[in-house]
């Protein structure tokens, strides 16, 4: 069996904070495994891997190659949702960096400029949900909905009302192609999640963006900028889901404005959550995110594979992330106890 | 008044015991009829417990609670007030985004076949309102209000049902001189319809303005009562803090450590915001401690947050070194060297989630800038370093602060500014809710810092300390300065002369 992606080494860095209770990954990974080893108890064709034309095939690799796009939009989710926010308009930054991205091909730009014309519109997408959310003080779930809604009308714009459909051998080899036989894309992702956990880990980044999720008001008093560090994570947010776009349109080579990345921030939050984050912040766990998008491609890839009838698709995977979900819950009611704890130090003063 | 005639409410020997601590030791508490009785005491010395009590929220261990002659269980907020006795909180408990009407009528909605009658709840919302002779368009959502108005909706939704007595906790907080006028006139009305008011406050001048009789609580025991008239300013105050005024227990501390020159390091010059603080001058140079001196709500957490920046200020100025500058935010202010230990530290001091680590480095690595991040083993160090030095009980630096004891995580806080290397620290109340042994250590930190030539402004509600530390006393009443005492003339004796008179 091939192993999963290499979870970067954050749990390594960050010893367990409380006495006796399991690192991190444990309970994500553990739903996972139990995930592959009921297919493969009924399909056990699941864990079969070839070799075919130089790359590899199969079930497994299958999941972890279509779940990229999402693992680089959850990446950047977990940084917002750190900061105690959320990002709904990842899906229609991955629009736009998908029209700007088509646009500039047909200018005949070199891929190195396409590159990061695109990610810097991603960039300017985050920023202005930062600024939105940092600077004006909307709540993060409306300033974001803001350009969920407009992002796919401009990324229409850009592509002129049509679906335009471009060849480059670059894009394609990123995005569909493979090194030696291991698909290109894999190492797009462990890139960024590698460089992500350098931002957050080598530098004072992810203490300040935790800070500013579980106490803001403290952060302020402390002297953290807290909005530019919200802006920040808005920032990185906005770069991963135009990444995000580029490997989705260098698949399809064509921008379908309408449709793609459609609902990807939706699966995107559940992977952060199913990471064993919480939607109130404080803390940024990159390794299990990574994990949670796994959870969530195994079941649309495996209910397709046991022959369950593609319509129960949507209804199951509700189902097991449920299940999920309730696994973790005993950490969910430390944190609640934790909480009322601190909420009662508040109400008797 | 006639007090012979029945008390309203008589509570005897009401004694309350959470674990660890004695709230409440045998407080007698008389309420007579149409009287507006002040309860004060500092924090801590039982009037919330004691209300609580009366209204219900909480059960005494032991003590009777008469009502009009006959004693009577209050077992919930609900049989209080069926027994008459409604409270109107500090923090205004309706809903802002509902209309006034609503807000009147909430769990007693007027209904005809089921549905709301509008017509009605209207007529009856004005009607109560009318009673307090307030006119306000009682289809407004109350969030559009003035606090005032939404405070005296608060009253007169109190009023609304049958009432004996009425508690008001800390109703005049948030409001401006004219709102208070306009409460007081309001209340004067209510205690004319022989409704018993329990006022509770921390504003010395209103408790003369209003009340007619007092009640003092000190450290969950009664510590005196009588007429307003009979109990002058100063005696007030005594019995409030409860100190041996003349026992000044430690040596002064002397003036070498003070940069004599001609620039103070931090100078305020009429520094103020509407509604929070009245414009105050206030300079301190280095090497020397500033005392704050006030009771509680006298406004010492207000100017330690206007002079970081954590509340902007409107009036005024704030040098630093003799040059005038404008903190919009605390990152400006620490970026000049400024700390702030906040009177609050679970909600504006410590990060709970994260370790005793992570929040004893968080103030020096913001002062480094993130992309210059302390190294792991350096982080250790510092850490280490700090928990030695201030002698903080935790079993390792990788406990989450939340679950160290108060006093721990006040020198968590403290030790975060000692490692980014301030010039000038503000700490509003360091030694609130800390052990004696850990008290000391504070005061004596204190006058080492000084020693050491930061300069420093020091709030608190202990006169004891304040006296101990402070080379300069800033006394404030009622949101204002009211004096400044200067070295040898600083004893507990001034301060309180200070703080009673007018």
């Amino acid at each position: 069996m091939i192993p999963v992606t290499p979870p970067p080494t954050e749990t390594a860095a960050r010893p367990p904070r409380e006495k006796k209770s399991l690192p991190s990954f444990v309970w994500p990974l553990m739903a996972l495994a139990t995930i592959l080893v009921i297919v493969g108890l009924i399909e056990p064709a699941f864990f079969s891997i070839r070799i075919v034309e130089g790359r590899l095939y199969g079930s497994l690799v299958d999941i972890v190659y279509r779940g990229t796009p999402i693992m680089l939009i959850a990446l950047g989710m977990a940084v917002v949702i750190g900061t105690s926010g959320i990002d709904l308009s990842v899906g229609s930054v991955v629009a736009i960096a998908s029209a700007v991205m088509a646009h500039y091909i047909h200018e005949g730009w070199d891929p190195a400029s396409v590159i990061a014309i695109s990610l810097a519109a991603g960039l300017a997408c985050g920023l202005w949900n930062g600024f939105l959310v940092a600077a004006l003080g909307i709540q993060p779930i409306i300033a974001t909905l803001i350009l969920m809604v407009a992002g796919r009308g401009m990324a229409l714009m850009i592509n002129g009302g049509r679906i335009p459909t471009f060849r480059s051998d670059f894009f394609s080899f990123v995005s569909s192609g493979s090194i030696w036989i291991i698909p290109t894309r894999l190492f797009l992702v462990v890139g960024v999640a590698l460089i992500l956990w350098a931002l957050l880990r080598r530098t004072a980044f992810g203490l300040f963006v935790e800070a500013v999720g579980a106490n803001p008001s403290a952060a302020r008093l402390t002297g953290i900028a807290t909005r530019t560090v919200t802006l920040g994570a808005y920032g990185i947010a906005g770069v991963c889901a135009a990444l995000a776009g580029l490997v989705i349109t260098g698949d399809t080579r064509s921008s379908d404005a309408v449709n793609v990345g459609m609902w990807s921030e939706l699966d995107a939050i559940l992977a952060v959550v199913l990471g064993g984050a919480s939607l109130s912040g404080g803390r940024i766990y990159l390794a299990t995110t990574l994990l949670g998008v796994l959870i969530i491609q195994s079941l649309t890839t495996s209910i397709l594979m046991t022959g369950l009838p593609p319509e129960y698709n949507l209804v199951v995977k509700a189902v097991v992330i449920l299940a999920v979900l309730l696994i973790q819950a005993p950490k969910l009611r430390i944190q609640v106890a934790n909480l009322a704890a601190a909420f009662r130090g508040r109400g008797a003063k | 008044m006639d007090v012979s005639a029945r008390p309203r409410v008589a509570m005897r020997g009401i004694t309350k015991t959470f674990p660890g601590v004695k709230a409440l030791d045998g407080v007698d508490f008389t309420l007579q009829p149409g009287e507006v009785h002040a309860l004060l005491g500092e924090n801590g010395a039982g009037k919330s417990t004691l209300i609580k009590v009366l209204t219900g929220v909480l059960q005494a261990d032991a003590g009777t609670v008469e009502l009009d002659g006959k004693v009577v269980r209050i077992g919930s907020p609900a049989q209080a007030q069926d027994l008459g006795i409604n409270t109107v909180y500090q923090e205004v408990n309706l809903v802002p985004t509902l209309s006034v009407a609503e807000n009147l009528t909430l769990e007693r909605q007027i209904t005809r076949f089921g549905l709301v009658d509008w017509k009605k709840t209207t007529a009856r919302a004005e009607a109560a309102l009318a009673r307090l002779g307030i006119a306000v368009d009682v289809g407004r959502s109350l969030g559009s209000c003035s606090l005032a108005v939404q405070q005296l909706v608060a009253i007169a939704r109190a009023l609304d049902r049958e009432t004996r007595v009425l508690v008001l906790d800390e109703p005049t907080a948030s409001l401006d001189a004219r709102e208070v006028e306009r409460l007081f006139s309001v209340l004067s009305d209510i205690r004319a319809r022989g409704i018993s008011i329990v006022f509770i406050t921390h504003f010395i001048d209103q408790v003369y303005a209003i009340a007619d009789r007092i009640t003092v609580l000190r450290n969950g025991r009664f510590a005196g009562t009588g007429p307003v008239a009979e109990v002058p300013r100063m005696r007030l105050v005594t019995m409030m803090l409860g100190k041996q005024i003349e026992s000044d227990f430690a040596a002064r501390p002397t003036a070498d450590s003070i940069v004599e020159g001609a620039t103070p390091l931090v100078a305020a010059k009429g520094l103020g915001r509407s509604r929070l603080m009245q414009p105050i001058d206030l300079s301190v140079r280095a090497g020397e401690v500033v005392g704050l001196a006030g009771l509680l709500g006298s406004g010492r957490t207000e100017t330690a947050k206007l002079l970081f920046g954590a509340e902007k200020a409107d009036q005024g100025r704030l040098e630093i070194d003799g040059e005038a500058v404008s903190l919009k935010s605390p990152s400006q202010a620490i970026a000049r060297g400024f700390g702030f230990c906040p009177e609050d530290r679970k909600h504006d001091g410590l990060i709970l989630g994260l370790s005793v680590r992570e929040n004893l480095i968080l103030a020096l690595q913001c002062r480094r800038g993130w992309w210059r991040q302390l190294s792991r083993a350096e982080q250790d160090r510092l850490a280490g370093e700090m928990i030695q030095a201030l002698g903080i009980a935790t079993p390792d630096a990788e406990k989450p602060v939340g679950q160290l004891s108060g006093g721990n995580q006040q020198k968590v806080i403290l030790a975060r500014w000692l490692l980014a290397k301030p010039r000038f620290l503000i700490l509003d109340e360091p030694t609130r809710g800390i052990d004696i042994g850990a008290h000391a250590e504070i005061v004596a930190l204190i006058r080492r810092l000084c020693r050491e030539g930061l300069a420093l402004v020091v709030a608190s509600s202990e006169l004891e300390e304040i006296v101990a530390f402070s080379h300069r006393v800033v006394v404030l009443r009622d949101r204002r300065k009211v004096s400044e005492i200067a070295g040898e003339a600083i004893s507990q004796k001034t301060i309180v002369e200070a703080i009673a008179n007018s």
